[in-house]
């Protein structure tokens, strides 16, 4: 039996719920997202089930604090033995390890390998890594649903790391080249004449490109432009930022984030809260200068998801072996799409073209979906997309439909803060979006949650996630 | 290549600049009707304290500064500034694509004399002078074009905010049409820019592209285009964009933005500089000497610029707004004004498709041939977005093509004018190959193979064998007539000839030859083809040489005969450029190739007989025989080394001339006898090309000859300059000539019509 029945769940809700004035009201939003569902479950016969067993995440970071010394795949290891602390998994119970990473360490450059030896799971445990910009760690859980799903796995961990800190900073290309021919000369006057060559403009460094390989533009002025598109002014970016911050923090002060593990850093002190969570006033916030597009920008450093590093990590099974190995899962991972469009101009608008498609796939509709977490790359995005979503001509013209997909309704939109307030190390924050879902399905009891999010190069993601009965 | 700059310069002045299309029908007889003096052109809307100029004309893609444009600003600024609730103003167009793309030429042409053109210098000067003096700041919000008098407009202005948008370029190209800025261009740039950076702007006319305006300081602020979002990226771009003046204006008025910048050190130390009146008098003279030396003294406009520029700035505003006037009048009854406009004129006909919308749109093209030519095909149309396949018979001739293809668009990325990404997607739409591996679905076939008939008539079978029924075959020839190319093919009404010039990527012009078989749909989709690789295109009948390379080897011949004479390359070089052509005789020859100048001289004395004669084909023979086949071989008439920009005369050649010299018939060898030798005998032979019905009409003969072998621009091309010239005085020049030369030299019937007619005119 998949769903459990109204009365238990009211009732859970009922018994949960200390402030008697909002039980009514809970009572009535309960109830009607149960009678109002299109579909009473995802499950599809013929179809295996795969479960989110649970999820872990390292505190999130501003790169640069306490992380700093560190390495990445000593992140993702720390994310992956929280993991087996939590779950009490066996190492050798784990038959793969799928990994998500955007800015690679060169020498780590399998970092799930490196952090899954690291973490003690088995040698016997094959890992690899994918990428795909801030959706790397969804990518890395739907390769895990793949491998399930094809039979050919039945418990998986994917997770995802970044670590801002440390990026790779290269010589020029041109030093380079003399670098390599250098092990190459066999004489010492070939050495000297090689050394010789090298001018003082080929010691400037090669910084990691922050823009767009294909447009050149980096992603803040590409959401600054994507603002004022849709018309989103710095008063509504800045207040959803404001409420960004507001939210996360209270989710952390009342100890909603339990996904997150503490990390004992070492040489420093046991870590275990995100410190990128400061709510701000709308007065202090007015005051900052636009950070891309000069003066007359929206986008600041109040309103855009800030560099964070962190690492999250999942355990993802078939619903028999997790039943059989005695789990309690948390949660179904149902359809999932991956779209693009445009890297010049549409660069953020992953979630708009992502969520009717998922939903279509599903066969639910947005008043379905009781929990919505969408990444917060910039406020100014978010509200875009919301635009976007709410717009029957931009539905029309640009994604050929015939009417508006709608857009979620804000009380169930990222209500324990989201990428703009606890950060965004970029592959680690898909896991946390899904673990997020999956708990607050618990916590606020409903059906369906919907995770969307939006990645460099024009690419998007949308997740279905059921919760598993209680 | 000079030539092919000052022709690229020309050929800047595409068809959004100027409104030429006019339609009575709609805003002007609205106008009559409506008394109530309702505005067409010029709107406002005042939001807070700030009155937001709106531009738009209704029967035009461009704004320009037609009368009514400026009747009605006028009206609309007077009642801003009487308006005490507005503080500020912002000026904008509502058109997509264009601020103001210039004065309205039909205005200027309009004027009989140069006090009239004066007068209407003024009136701009007057107007403009009145927006630099506003109490009221205003905001030029530039989208789109923003060119001559609407650049001019837009500098008048306090503050100028620009898109980011491709279309969206500044500048003053009146130099490019023979004219000057007169209103006010002249004196206000060397104020904003310095007199070094102001010369170069008002005498190239080049356009400057927002980026390198707001670093010259020609515009205080971009603004990014916009993509979709809840209303189309155009429109929303253009609110946008008077969202941000308007904060602008605001600030302006409230004196949060400073209307003065603080000066640079670079700036402040040029202005120090500048202040010694014996450096400027040395910028003048150098930029006189440049001008000289680059227009050998042909084109008055330049010259006329530096002196209104050098009057303001030595005599006071006074002067120098007179100066400008009054010079402005003077240039617009030039000759060369009149040519160059005339050339305008021509280029935006030649850019239309007269043969209609063809049936089928070519997606898929395919080259035969990577050769300088086919490569260069295949680069102008790959970066259009046309599926390119790319064949030849050769590994090593295929890897040569491909590099050129590669090095063309590269060198674009050096230029900046596309990205690498760009580079890299257009060359996705290329396939080199050795087969013929997906001709089955090509859509049309340029066949630039060896210019041999046999090996012509091998390909077009092989070919015929493997194309779809729709496909057409076009032959890239410079002189085999396509009928005779044709006479082998299976389905001649599908045949075509597209003579493009070399190199491809930057030459303007494409010479398209139909046969009397030729199908009105294959041409069509022949000029549909070359109007998106970018070309200027004539349409021309079929027969030896065509147009353009049947008037271009009576000269060549004479070149060679003057060659003979005794007349040093470079004096030959001189006296060509000295007469207006961009690329002097020899050094075309050189270009063209010593061995298809010689290949073309045979096969066209062969058709048409001694009236071909002149020079020795023998000499040129030699040449090739030796190897000296022009700059692709490394020896010509110069000597060509790479890296090196100085050319010598080769001294092998001119010891091959000394066993073919002949005699110098002094009366007809003097500087001036011998430019006209050369340029009579090409003019009437375009003459002779058009009374045989070769070519359709005067303009597109204009077009081919200046824009497809460098006749003189200054001079409108063979028809403009019979116009200009006198066909009488041309033809007694030649009478002159036949007497010792003989029929080389025979006036043709149409030429001897209008020398007996002066009333007969090739363009009215």
């Amino acid at each position: 039996m998949i769903r459990a029945s109204k009365k238990e769940k009211c009732t859970f809700h009922f018994h949960n719920t200390t402030v008697n004035i909002f039980v009514g009201l809970f009572l009535s939003v309960v109830f009607s997202n149960h009678t109002a569902k299109s579909k009473k479950t995802l499950a599809k016969p013929g179809v295996k089930n795969i479960v989110l067993v649970d999820g872990v995440r390292t505190p999130f970071l501003q790169s640069g604090t306490i992380y700093a010394d560190l390495m990445p795949h000593d992140l993702a290891r720390a994310a992956l033995q929280g993991l087996l602390n939590r779950t009490g998994l066996p190492k050798d119970a784990v038959d793969y390890i799928v990994y998500g990473t955007v800015i690679q360490e060169v020498k780590t450059s399998n970092v799930a390998r490196e952090a899954a030896l690291g973490a003690g799971f088995s040698d016997k445990t094959p890992a690899h890594t994918v990428t795909m910009a801030c959706i790397s760690s969804n990518q890395a859980m739907t390769t895990a649903v793949g491998l399930i799903a094809a039979g050919q796995c039945d418990a998986v961990v994917a997770g995802g790391v970044e670590f801002m800190s440390d990026v790779p900073i290269r010589h020029s290309r041109r030093m380079r080249k003399t670098m390599l021919s250098l092990n190459k000369a066999k004489t010492l006057g070939a050495r000297l004449s090689l050394l010789g060559s090298i001018r003082l403009a080929h010691l400037a460094p090669e910084l990691p490109a922050v823009a767009e390989f294909s447009t050149a533009e980096t992603m803040g002025h590409s959401a600054d432009r994507l603002a004022a598109a849709f018309g989103v002014s710095r008063l509504e970016q800045d207040e959803f930022a404001l409420r960004s911050h507001t939210l996360a923090k209270k989710a952390q002060d009342s100890g909603l984030l339990s996904d997150v593990i503490s990390f004992k850093v070492p040489g420093k002190d046991i870590v275990s809260k995100d410190n990128g969570i400061r709510p701000s006033t709308m007065e202090q916030m007015a005051k900052l200068k636009p950070a891309f597009i000069k003066p007359h920008g929206t986008v600041t450093a109040a309103n855009s998801s800030f560099l964070t590093d962190g690492a999250s990590a999942v355990l993802i099974m078939s619903e028999e072996k997790a039943l059989a190995m005695g789990y309690k899962p948390k949660a179904y991972l149902r359809d999932f799409v991956y779209v693009s469009q445009d890297p010049k101009d549409q660069l953020l608008l992953g979630p708009t073209y992502a969520t009717p498609k998922v939903l279509e796939k599903s066969g639910l509709t947005l008043n379905d979906i009781d929990v919505f977490e969408f990444h917060e790359a910039f406020a100014g995005q978010i509200m875009a997309n919301l635009k976007a979503m709410e717009s029957d001509w931009f539905a029309q013209t640009y994604m050929g439909r015939k009417t508006k997909v709608g857009a979620p309704p804000m009380e169930k939109f990222n209500s324990w803060g989201g990428s703009l307030s606890l950060g965004h190390p970029f592959a680690a924050t898909g896991c946390r979006l899904v673990t997020t879902v999956a708990h607050r399905l618990q916590k606020e009891g409903g059906q369906y949650g919907l995770v969307a999010a939006c990645a460099a190069g024009g690419q998007g993601h949308a997740m279905v996630i059921e919760a598993y009965p209680q | 290549m000079a030539g092919v700059r000052a022709l690229g310069s020309l050929s800047r002045l595409t068809t959004r600049r100027y409104n030429l299309t006019m339609f009575p029908g709609t805003s002007h007889t609205h106008s009559l009707l409506d008394v109530s003096s309702a505005r067409t052109h010029v709107n406002y809307e005042i939001k807070g304290d700030v009155a937001v100029i709106r531009m738009n004309d209704p029967s035009a893609r461009v704004n320009t500064l037609s009368v009514q444009m400026q009747r009605e600003m006028t009206e609309v600024m007077d009642e801003v500034w009487g308006n005490s609730a507005v503080q500020s103003v912002v000026l904008i167009s509502s058109k997509p694509g264009s601020f103001i793309a210039g004065a309205d030429l039909n205005m200027i042409q309009a004027c009989t004399t140069a006090e009239e053109v004066t007068l209407l210098s003024q009136e701009g000067q007057k107007m403009f002078e009145k927006i630099e003096k506003s109490p009221k700041p205003i905001v030029a919000a530039i989208n789109g074009s923003c060119l001559g008098g609407g650049f001019e407009f837009a500098i008048a202005c306090q503050y100028r905010i620009a898109t980011k948008s491709k279309k969206t370029v500044l500048g003053c190209p009146e130099v490019m049409l023979g004219l000057l800025p007169g209103a006010g261009g002249t004196q206000r740039l060397p104020k904003m820019l310095g007199l070094p950076s102001a010369f170069d702007v008002v005498l190239t006319g080049r356009s400057i592209r927002p980026d390198k305006a707001k670093k010259m300081g020609l515009v205080h602020q971009l603004v990014d285009t916009l993509g979709p979002g809840l209303k189309s990226p155009e429109e929303r771009t253009i609110e946008y964009l008077e969202e941000v003046a308007v904060e602008a204006a605001r600030g302006l008025a409230k004196k949060q933005i400073p209307l003065t910048k603080e000066k640079g050190l670079m700036q402040k130390i040029q202005d120090y500089v500048m202040s010694y009146p014996f450096v400027r008098q040395q910028i003048y003279n150098t930029v006189q000497k440049k001008v000289m030396k680059q227009t050998k003294g042909l084109y008055p406009a330049p010259l006329k610029i530096i002196e209104c520029v050098k009057a303001g700035l030595e005599q006071g505003p006074t002067a120098g707004y007179l100066a400008e006037s009054q010079n402005f009048g003077k240039l617009a009854m030039t000759p060369e004004s009149k040519a160059l406009i005339g050339l305008y004129h021509g280029q935006v006909t030649c850019k239309k498709n007269r043969f209609g919308t063809p049936e089928k749109e070519v997606k898929a093209l395919a080259v035969l041939g990577a050769g300088l030519m086919g490569a260069g095909i295949a680069q102008v149309s790959v970066d259009k977005g046309i599926h390119t396949i790319l064949k030849d018979t050769t590994l090593e001739g295929l890897s040569r093509g491909e590099q050129q293809v590669y090095k063309g668009l590269n060198d674009k990325t050096k230029k900046k004018s596309i990205t690498t990404f760009e580079r890299d997607s257009f060359l996705s739409n290329l396939t080199g190959q050795l087969d013929y591996n997906g001709f089955n679905k090509a859509d049309m076939v340029i066949e630039a193979v060896f210019e041999d008939l046999s090996i012509k008539h091998k390909v077009l079978k092989e070919v015929e064998a493997v194309i779809p029924p729709h496909c057409i075959f076009a032959t890239n020839t410079s002189a085999l007539p396509i009928k005779d190319i044709a006479a082998v093919s299976k389905r001649p009404e599908k045949v075509i000839g597209m003579h493009y010039f070399s190199p491809v990527d930057k030459m303007q012009l494409l010479e398209i030859i139909t046969t009397d078989k030729t199908s009105k749909d294959t041409t069509a989709s022949a000029v549909a083809v070359g109007l998106k690789q970018g070309k200027v295109i004539i349409v021309v009948g079929d027969g030896p040489g065509f147009y353009t390379t049947r008037c271009l080897a009576p000269m060549l011949a004479e070149a060679v005969r003057v060659l003979q004479e005794g007349v040093d390359p470079k004096k030959l070089d001189s006296l060509t450029t000295g007469f207006g052509f961009p690329v002097g005789a020899a050094t075309l020859a050189d270009e063209v190739g010593i061995d298809v100048a010689a290949h073309v001289a045979e096969d066209l004395g062969k058709a048409f007989g001694s009236r071909f004669g002149g020079g020795n084909i023998e000499f040129l023979k030699s040449m090739v025989d030796k190897g000296f086949k022009g700059r692709k071989s490394g020896k010509g008439c110069y000597i060509y080394q790479p890296g090196l920009k100085r050319r010598d005369v080769n001294t092998e050649a001119l010891e091959i001339l000394e066993s073919y010299k002949l005699t110098p018939n002094a009366a007809i060898s003097s500087d001036s006898d011998i430019q006209y030798r050369l340029v009579s005998r090409f003019v009437n032979e375009a003459v002779l090309c058009l009374q045989e019905g070769i070519l359709a009409n005067p303009v597109e003969g204009d077009i081919g000859a200046v824009f497809g072998l460098g006749f003189p621009p200054c001079l409108g091309g063979p028809f403009r300059f019979v116009d200009s010239f006198g066909a009488d005085k041309l033809v007694e020049k030649m009478r002159k000539f036949e007497e010792v030369f003989g029929n080389q030299f025979t006036p043709c019937q149409l030429l001897l019509d209008h020398a007996k007619d002066p009333s007969k005119k090739f363009h009215k």
